[in-house]
């Protein structure tokens, strides 16, 4: 332990400990802006300043680990005028259209233009001038309200080792953008959308859709149909001010509902489908040697990934669509026909915690008969967003149901939202089939908790079988290494695209650098996920009475003719630039 | 590969064979004509001249006489320099087609080339460059090779004792001897900042790593500074033996230079040097026989101000984008690839082999109490000496400007010099008389800097001079941190508003509040020193900040729309002269009557002023 005094307070700090660190052990807040706890930690902002005694300058505190002796002081008139000036700076450069922000309300720089008093512009002067490009399906870049904190740059080049932007040009004219300043659709962009997650303002955004679901809301010859991904529930309430990880599933659907959908319904029992193929490919690779390991495929910003990346290891991953790329196409098929619903007139809306999903949702390759699975991707921020629109007092509604018959769900379609859950469901069914048992071994607590990369070895029907679940891009690159340089010995691999998986995704509410440094928001959302497994009466996918039925009644047998034409696809090499 | 002895052997055969070049008595029958080859001498074909030289020699069958290209003399105004030794004498000026001349009337007929003799300010005809006031109050030690050996040649730098330091630090010294002699010489960071250079060696050599680096910051940057090109033009050797050296003190055996791409010469003499260290053994593994093994890299800049940085320029050594870490940790504890590391400056290299073999209180005799050696400055801007000069520590700036820069050309008043470039400060009349030191720069607002030193006459308006300065700052910023990416922009603004009489008292409020504030919060030097030449025109000029903001007025033709130019009728005497040179017409009269400037007309391009007979022409 460090002892040091900060603002007259003797505290005690672990060695290696930052001055902000110590700070808040003190209770004392120092205002940051470029800062993201373990992300981006580079003292570009200048936010942080504070005075240390016997050094020239000020000190950066989110960077400056603490000195035995060491005296801080936060806020000293100087130090207090210093950020007061380098905020008037931010803003002086930054589009002041608050009202009509996307952010608005989670804005970093908002709070603290509030929160210091900024009633105007002392150093007004030239304003940097850029297009905005919205040419992605997924995210919207308007650098007119970039502060260059950089965090969107560092979530893609350190945290996903993707490195689709940084910095270009020098001084005044620096800009965050992509190589040759292209379009962010044109480059290696895989549409995970962590640069919007680390955004602090509106400079980063997913592409709103939701004009269109207001206006097929409204058209009688539509018949319009939600599905909302198991992420959504346990975050959905944050955006109404819940605490974290609080599961907002009957609030949810009521709320839905009222927004006129004439169909609410649940993408886990699309991912109840997606665990019954999968399960039965990973079995059918298993005994008839095909390629292994087999790679999980529900993750759309992971599968551009490896198609941008790794073309050469396409075929280890799993043929299967994404859950609600399934579900969309049974609701089209299925559900159609027995509803007698023409299917040209039914709008599948998925309510997703991905903004790669808008992109997933385009490919050619998501269609069955020429008709999009799914014509409509919306995130929980927009889903959020319809709500407070519509006006609806959200934390006041009653709960209800999904829609049945296509509303029924197991737990072990719960956690396919996060690291790991896929891997989990996916054992649970193979293991049954495997033996044609009802075996009572359910949880795979190997492949839980929050590590990017977690490795196991599972016994099912007395079979080793070696398995990794690994989440975020930095993660999955590891892993195709190994499979590449012939060194793993897996057999089953589960990736998602976003660290922690879908309940960290680019679409979920967006957290503020302070809750991200002091709450695990990731540990909160899988925990509400494990207890839905949990709570739920059946917890096996294949258990599920509407995959049996459908299985039965429609589709034949898991894997076969009828499941292949709907429920699977198949990917190819992608240029990593357009250019 | 050559031994010790072999090593030696050519030392004591070349240094006889060279004696001419720095003893005029010197009892030799050759002759050798001395060609700058610095940056500005080969751009007016100094090359050229050379060949011609060469080519001539061999028509005549003159056997007895060598043209040898050299670094550069200093005296850059004169260039292209030619001097012949062992007479020691200087032509300047010197144009391709004089070489037939030359060659004719001083080697062939044993006579002075009159009209090519190099003229010092009062007229007169000096035979030699110990006669010229430039060198006079000179003393080179970083520069003590440059303009006498050529630096394409190893032999040569090995003749005047080079490697001789190295050998002997590597056969009779300990590191901590090494560094307890360059903490004894008292010799600090010649690139601006002065820290003391055998304790951030000591620092260095402190923290524990297998692997340590040596870097070489050769990226000067300050508008007009071209100290470093030359010692790198003149003398690169000096540079690779002070590495090698600091490398066995601090415990590496990586160096690495990062230069300028946009110093070609530089880069090109660097690289023939490592190659020649190499094949001598100098580089390599197992230096001299010792267990001591030494690499030296070459990284090229491209184009970032910004990369003088320490910390920047390690980034950009690492193919990172060059700009700034916070600090600390400090390079001496993380630095290239997070291993502990050295970075000196090219003139704080310079000295350090003169410091051993001279002794650390030979070093520390010369200069002041606090700043010990030389500093090497690159005079420019109004002064009729524009060049590079070495003077010791605690030179008064009015000897420098006056005595060793000759005094303000075309009888103007000299107005301020501005030192340390964009962070530095302008340093007015009134401390003229200042001892230039560290410490002392620092007192009256500006700064050693790397040593360019430009010299205003009255014609310059002090606020244009902090508004081009902020330019460069602004054009320069990595674009990093808040406070120099936005804050100096704000600044050039406020400047810009001031020079285009749209400013007010409360921008000149505005200005300081920023500056002080820009000075304090950002991350790096270029930040932290961008407001130096605002704070510092603003300490010794701020009248004239008022005049520009409240009475909308520059005294000088700089700011355009704040200069009125009128003919004081009192004193004109109706020539007409101003009329005749008048580029607009804008001068109205006829005959002997006074003239009138329509100042519709007037674009203030001051011609008329300088060339009215009776100064009745005024701002």
């Amino acid at each position: 332990m460090v002892t040091l005094t900060i603002d007259g307070i003797e505290v005690k700090a672990p060695e290696g400990s930052t001055i902000l660190e110590a700070a808040k052990i003190a209770g004392i807040d120092i205002p940051t802006l470029c800062f993201l706890k373990d992300i981006n930690e580079v003292g570009d902002c200048r936010m942080c300043i504070v005075e240390v005694e016997g050094r020239r300058g000020f000190a950066t505190s989110c960077i400056q680990k603490v000195e035995e002796g060491m005296v801080v002081h936060t806020h000293t008139p100087n130090v207090l005028e210093a950020r007061h000036v380098i905020l008037d700076l931010i803003i002086s450069n930054h589009a002041k259209d608050c009202l009509t922000c996307t952010r608005s309300g989670n804005c970093e720089l908002q709070s603290l233009a509030v929160k210091f008093n900024v009633l105007n512009v002392e150093f007004p002067g030239e304003m940097t001038k850029h297009k905005i490009d919205d040419l992605s399906p997924s995210i919207v870049r308007d650098f007119n309200k970039c502060i260059l904190c950089r965090r969107c740059v560092a979530a893609c080049k350190n945290v996903q080792k993707i490195g689709a932007i940084d910095c270009i040009n020098r001084g005044f004219e620096s800009c965050i953008s992509t190589v040759g300043d292209h379009s962010l659709n044109d480059v290696n962009c895989t549409n995970c959308g962590q640069c919007i997650q680390a955004c602090p303002t509106g400079a980063l955004h997913e592409k709103e859709t939701i004009d269109d679901v207001w206006v097929k809301l409204k058209d009688p010859d539509k018949y319009v149909v939600v599905q909302t991904a198991p992420s959504v529930r346990v975050a959905l309430g944050e955006e109404f001010g819940m605490p974290i990880g609080t599961n907002v599933t009957g609030k949810m659907v009521t709320a839905l509902k009222r927004l006129g959908f004439d169909k609410v319904f649940d993408t886990n029992t699309g991912a109840d489908f997606t665990i019954m193929e999968e399960a039965t490919e990973f079995i059918e690779r298993v005994q008839e040697k095909g390629v292994l390991p087999m790679i999980t495929s529900c993750s759309p910003g992971w599968v551009k990934y490896i198609e941008m990346n790794y073309p050469e290891l396409l075929p280890h991953l799993s043929s299967c669509k994404s859950p609600h790329q399934m579900f969309g196409a049974l609701i089209k098929s299925y559900f159609a026909q027995k509803e007698g619903i023409d299917p040209n007139k039914i709008y599948m809306v998925s309510v997703m915690p991905c903004i790669a999903k808008k992109f997933e949702r385009q490919r050619a390759e998501m269609k069955v008969n020429g008709i999009d699975d799914v014509d409509n991707v919306i995130t929980t921020r927009e889903l959020a967003r319809m709500i407070k629109q519509a006006n609806i007092e959200f934390t006041e509604l009653e709960d209800s149901q999904f829609d049945n018959p296509m509303g029924e769900a197991t737990g072990a379609a719960a956690i396919f939202g996060t690291t790991g859950g896929v891997m989990e469901a996916a054992l649970r069914t193979a293991q049954d089939i495997l033996t044609c048992q009802d075996l009572p071994k359910i949880d795979f607590e190997a492949v839980r908790g929050g590590d990017g990369i977690k490795r196991a070895t599972v016994n099912i029907a007395g079979n080793d079988i070696k398995v990794v679940a690994a989440s975020g891009l930095a993660n999955a690159q590891k892993i195709m290494e190994e499979i590449k340089s012939g060194k793993a010995d897996y057999q089953f691999v589960e990736i998602m695209a976003c660290p922690g998986g879908c309940i960290m995704g680019g679409g979920q509410p967006i957290k503020n650098s302070k809750i991200r440094r002091e709450v695990d928001v990731r540990k909160l959302r899988a925990d509400a996920l494990y207890t839905i497994d949990e709570k739920s009466k059946i917890r096996k996918s294949h258990e599920n009475p509407i995959l049996q039925k459908i299985y039965k009644d429609f589709l034949g047998r898991p894997g076969g003719k009828k499941a292949h034409e709907l429920l699977h696809t198949s990917y190819g090499e992608r240029p990593k630039y357009k250019i | 590969m050559k031994n010790l002895q072999e090593i030696n052997k050519i030392r004591e055969e070349k240094r006889k064979e060279l004696d001419l070049r720095v003893n005029t008595q010197a009892d030799t029958r050759e002759k050798h004509i001395l060609v700058c080859h610095g940056t500005g001498c080969t751009s007016s074909k100094s090359p050229e001249i050379l060949n011609n030289f060469r080519k001539i020699l061999e028509e005549k069958n003159i056997t007895n006489v060598r043209v040898i290209m050299t670094g550069c003399f200093g005296l850059c105004a004169k260039g292209p320099i030619v001097i012949i030794r062992p007479e020691d004498t200087f032509y300047s000026n010197v144009t391709p087609n004089d070489c037939e001349e030359i060659i004719q009337t001083h080697i062939i007929e044993g006579k002075k080339v009159e009209r090519l003799l190099c003229k010092d300010i009062d007229g007169s005809v000096v035979n030699s460059l110990d006669e010229l006031n430039f060198y006079k109050k000179q003393k080179r030690i970083a520069l003590k090779n440059c303009g006498v050996i050529n630096p394409e040649c190893i032999d040569e730098y090995i003749a005047f004792d080079g490697y001789k330091a190295l050998e002997k630090v590597l056969k009779e010294m300990t590191p901590d001897q090494v560094i307890e002699e360059i903490k004894a010489s008292g010799l600090r960071g010649r690139g601006g900042a002065g820290f003391p250079t055998g304790k951030k060696w000591e620092l260095t050599r402190s923290y524990k790593s297998e692997q340590k680096y040596v870097v070489c910051n050769a990226d000067e940057g300050d508008p007009g500074a071209f100290m470093d090109r030359s010692i790198l033009e003149g003398d690169p050797h000096s540079v690779i033996e002070a590495m090698v050296i600091a490398g066995y003190a601090i415990g590496a055996n990586k160096g690495y230079i990062y230069v300028r791409a946009e110093y070609p010469i530089a880069v090109k003499r660097l690289e023939i040097a490592i190659k020649q260290a190499k094949e001598y053994g100098i580089l390599g593994n197992n230096i001299f026989e010792t267990a001591f093994s030494f690499d030296i890299e070459i990284r090229l800049g491209a184009g970032a101000f910004v990369c003088g940085e320490e910390t920047a320029l390690l980034e950009s050594i690492e193919g990172k984008r060059g700009q700034p870490r916070v600090k600390p940790p400090y390079p001496a504890e993380s630095g290239l690839w997070g291993k502990p590391t050295l970075i000196n400056n090219v003139e704080t290299f310079a000295n350090i082999t003169r410091i051993l073999l001279n002794g650390a209180e030979w070093y520390s005799s010369i200069g002041t109490e606090t700043s010990n050696g030389t500093k090497v400055f690159a005079l420019g801007g109004n002064v009729n000496n524009i060049g590079l000069v070495e003077v010791p520590m605690g030179t008064t700036l009015r000897e420098i400007v006056f005595d060793i820069g000759g005094g303000i050309p075309n009888g103007r008043q000299f107005k301020a010099a501005q030192t340390g470039g964009p962070s530095g400060g302008c340093i007015p009349v009134e401390h003229l008389d200042t001892p230039i030191d560290y410490e002392s720069l620092k007192t009256i607002g500006s700064m050693m800097g790397s040593g360019g030193l430009i010299v205003m006459d009255d014609t310059k308006c002090m606020v244009c001079l902090a508004k081009f300065y902020l330019e460069f700052t602004v054009s320069e910023s990595c674009g990093k941190c808040t406070p120099c990416r936005i804050g100096t922009k704000r600044m050039l603004e406020i400047l810009e508003k001031l020079c285009s009489g749209e400013g007010s008292e409360y921008d000149i409020y505005k200005l300081e509040k920023l500056a002080v504030n820009i000075q304090k919060s950002s991350i790096c030097g270029l930040g932290q020193s961008a407001p130096n030449p605002v704070i510092s025109t603003l300490k010794y000029f701020r009248e004239e900040f008022r005049q520009h903001a409240i009475e909308k007025e520059c005294k000088t033709l700089e700011c355009k729309a704040l200069s009125n130019i009128t003919i004081d009728p009192e004193k004109c005497k109706g020539c007409g002269l101003c009329q005749k040179h008048c580029p607009v017409n804008a001068i109205e009269g006829q005959g002997r009557e006074k003239r009138v400037i329509n100042q519709e007309k007037c674009i203030k391009c001051g011609t008329c002023l300088t060339n009215c007979p009776f100064h009745a022409i005024g701002n």
